[in-house]
């Protein structure tokens, strides 16, 4: 005769449980129930949450995790001197904090100065109100935007003040409805401009633009078109304002050399707003500056922030480092993961006393069985196993069905609300995981209780 | 090896029911050779069972020595114990004892499952022993669709099926009518004339005549030993 290892009779134990739980399969779908819920709901809650926080990881990303934007803000109306009707008033980054950054910080590698303007741009009868950045030829890469057609400006270019332009892809589709714009000219306020490429949208969403309102600007040497200009500019906003209340009309941009900006569009912002005039100077509303590696970030963002305290009278600036963002995001995240654990450790706990309490009466009532098994030569070992093995079934089965449903739900909730949903590898693992460990722990009391009782006892049991 | 597979020595047993102590047995001296056909006789509570349990190793003495094939019962640890009981003895049971929901074969393969004994022999064996106590056309039966006279007859095959040292029987007959009683012992005759040990606990006198030798138990000790 063969005798046979212990696996082996391990896998004949697996083989009994089954038939056993087949015998009384409602009872034991039942419970298994628990345990379906309980992992589905694990791995579904783990996904959508995983999908968010990826979501708001990768728009901070895009920011640039090696960067430490600042942006010009118009300081509170208290904080202002006097409030007149009409007045022109002062604020912002300098090019001179530009240059200290530079000067005082070794480790900075770019510092990219980026004027916005709002401006009307027009290609024959379209036309759309767009945000004209003024910017150097590396900004896409440091922004992470790919280039989709044509290519971006030069640093040559930047230097010869030519008047080319790249679209976003949303001011492409606005202004080309028809088709190709590369190498078309473009009307931007009174200047011409070649499209030389499209490069995808930004993302609006992180937050980074300025927080500039409707308004034009007007250089100082073209005040002579100021009042062609402000009548174009009453008129267009008045064209506009029911349409931007929809969206935000300054999700256009366009893209041009800095020195096109500086020159063409000078610096002082106007303001007319309910009859009042007001004139803002704006220097440069936004730069980056980019540090030569992740550790040093914060480091450098206290050190930019104690150069704009030291010189800035007001606070009409505001630092953004995407990586203390990402930080943030990552810790949030984390804290999620947390509460979505606890919440799926409840559920699974339930469906672990859904199983002892179904193997409590299992046992009492298969007490007969267990005499019989003991009085035959079955060890306490023996008697342990088969009801673990029965209780670790059932978890696992119902773990297995879980990971089914629990891919399931975010499919869809993916369809019906288009939120992203992400499953990681090792979530379907570890819900696996948990629900044969819930097997085995509330498997193990009644598993005992069955290989202590005397077979004596047992086996005259009714 | 000893020509004993049984030595008792002296062996009580008391149950605590609370404070008050109820001796079953108090003070049994026996010796089964290998071979006999022992009958164990008396009436109602005088612990013939609580004997036979202590023989089967399903229980210990509270004083005294059990020995087994020499070795001393007290000694050993629960897993040796279900070892001997799974390797050396078979259990017949009064109330049969079967297993509802497996099916004849199965509920004779039981023993050989503990041993380890592949799927495929333990198949082979259970078969022949199904076949030798009548049942071969029953094999995938549930115990439930059986009379009571086969399940015995399953309950036997289930008891020789590890090739048992002793086999231990507790009132086989007393669920059953005269002619399956009869039946039934005769399959114990056949096994006794293979040379089996047999220790069989009756109330009845027609069975105990189907013994070589009648050990009278009354209140915990043994009253009479004969030989036929
Ligand atoms: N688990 C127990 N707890 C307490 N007392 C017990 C227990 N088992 C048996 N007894 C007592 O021990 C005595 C002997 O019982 P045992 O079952 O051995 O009798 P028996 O001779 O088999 O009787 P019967 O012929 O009715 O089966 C009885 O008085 C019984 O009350
Ligand atoms: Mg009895």
């Amino acid at each position: 005769m063969i005798y046979f290892s212990f696996h082996y009779i391990l896998f004949r134990t697996v083989v009994m449980g089954f038939r056993s739980l087949w015998l009384h399969r409602l009872r034991s779908f039942l419970t298994m129930l628990g345990v379906v819920f309980g992992v589905a709901s694990v791995i579904a809650m783990l996904a959508v949450g995983e999908g968010a926080s990826y979501v708001a990881q990768e728009q901070i990303r895009k920011l640039g995790s090696r960067n430490i934007i600042i942006r010009s803000v118009k300081p509170p109306l208290e904080q202002r001197a006097s409030v007149e009707r009409s007045r022109a008033i002062e604020y912002g980054i300098k090019r001179e904090d530009a240059v200290r950054i530079r000067n005082s910080i070794p480790n900075v590698e770019v510092i990219v100065p980026n004027r916005i303007i709002r401006d009307i741009v027009w290609n024959n009868r379209w036309r759309i109100d767009a945000q004209i950045v003024g910017t150097v030829s590396w900004f896409h890469q440091m922004r992470k935007l790919s280039v989709i057609e044509g290519r971006y400006f030069t640093e040559r270019e930047v230097d010869e003040v030519k008047n080319v332009c790249v679209l976003s892809v949303s001011s492409f589709r606005a202004l080309f409805p028809m088709g190709s714009a590369l190498y078309q000219s473009i009307r931007i306020g009174s200047s011409y401009y070649k499209v030389i490429g499209i490069i995808e949208d930004e993302d609006t969403s992180a937050n980074i633009q300025p927080s500039s309102s409707s308004g034009i600007l007007l250089g100082p040497q073209e005040r002579e078109l100021s009042k062609e200009r402000v009548g174009q500019s009453e008129e267009r906003i008045s064209a506009l304002k029911p349409k931007s209340i929809l969206a935000p009309p300054a999700s256009y941009k366009i893209y041009i050399p800095i020195s096109c900006a500086q020159k063409r569009f000078g610096e002082t912002l106007i303001r007319r707003s309910a009859g009042s005039f007001e004139a803002e100077r704006v220097e440069l509303h936004e730069i980056i500056t980019v540090v030569d590696s992740e550790e040093r970030v914060e480091e450098v963002a206290k050190i930019v922030e104690d150069i704009f305290q030291k010189n800035h009278k007001q606070r009409d600036y505001e630092i953004v480092v995407p990586l203390e963002l990402l930080r943030q995001a990552q810790k949030t995240k984390q804290i999620f993961n947390l509460v979505l654990g606890t919440i799926a450790g409840i559920s699974l706990l339930v469906g672990g006393i859904g199983i002892m309490n179904i193997m409590l009466a299992t046992v009492t009532e298969r007490t007969r069985e267990i005499g019989i098994r003991r009085a035959l030569g079955a060890k306490k070992r023996d008697i342990v196993i088969q009801f673990l093995v029965e209780a670790v079934i059932m978890s696992g089965t119902g773990g297995i069905f879980g990971i089914i449903l629990g891919f399931l739900i975010p499919e869809i909730i993916t369809y019906f609300s288009s939120m992203p949903t992400i499953i990681q590898f090792w979530s379907p693992l570890i819900a696996f995981g948990i629900s044969a460990g819930v097997g085995i722990l509330f498997g193990i009391y009644p598993a005992f209780r069955a290989a202590n009782m005397d077979p004596i006892e047992a086996l005259r049991h009714e | 090896m000893s020509e004993e597979i049984i030595e008792l020595k002296g062996v009580k047993k008391l149950y605590k029911l609370g404070k008050l102590e109820v001796p079953a047995l108090r003070g049994i001296d026996l010796k089964i050779n290998r071979g006999e056909f022992v009958c164990i006789m008396g009436p109602s509570g005088c612990g013939k069972s609580t004997l036979l349990n202590i023989l089967g190793c399903l229980d210990r003495p509270s004083e005294g020595r059990c020995l087994l094939n020499g070795e001393d019962v007290a000694e050993l640890d629960d897993d040796t114990l279900s070892e001997i009981r799974c390797n050396y003895l078979g259990f017949v049971f009064q109330s049969y004892n079967l297993i509802p929901q497996l099916s004849v074969v199965e509920n004779i393969e039981i023993p050989l499952y503990y041993q380890g004994v592949s799927p495929k022999d333990s198949r082979r064996k259970a078969i022949l022993l199904a076949e030798r106590v009548g049942l071969g056309d029953r094999l995938d039966h549930k115990p439930m669709e059986l009379s009571g006279g086969q399940q015995q007859r399953v309950g036997i095959a289930r008891a020789l099926v590890n090739d048992p040292l002793l086999i231990l029987a507790d009132e086989p007959t007393g669920n059953l009518d005269s002619a399956s009683g009869k039946e039934i012992m005769s399959v114990f005759k056949e096994l006794h004339a293979s040379g089996k040990t047999i220790v069989l606990v009756t109330h009845d006198e027609n069975i105990a005549r189907y013994a070589e030798r009648i050990v009278k138990l009354k209140d915990g000790l043994i009253e009479t030993d004969e030989r036929i």
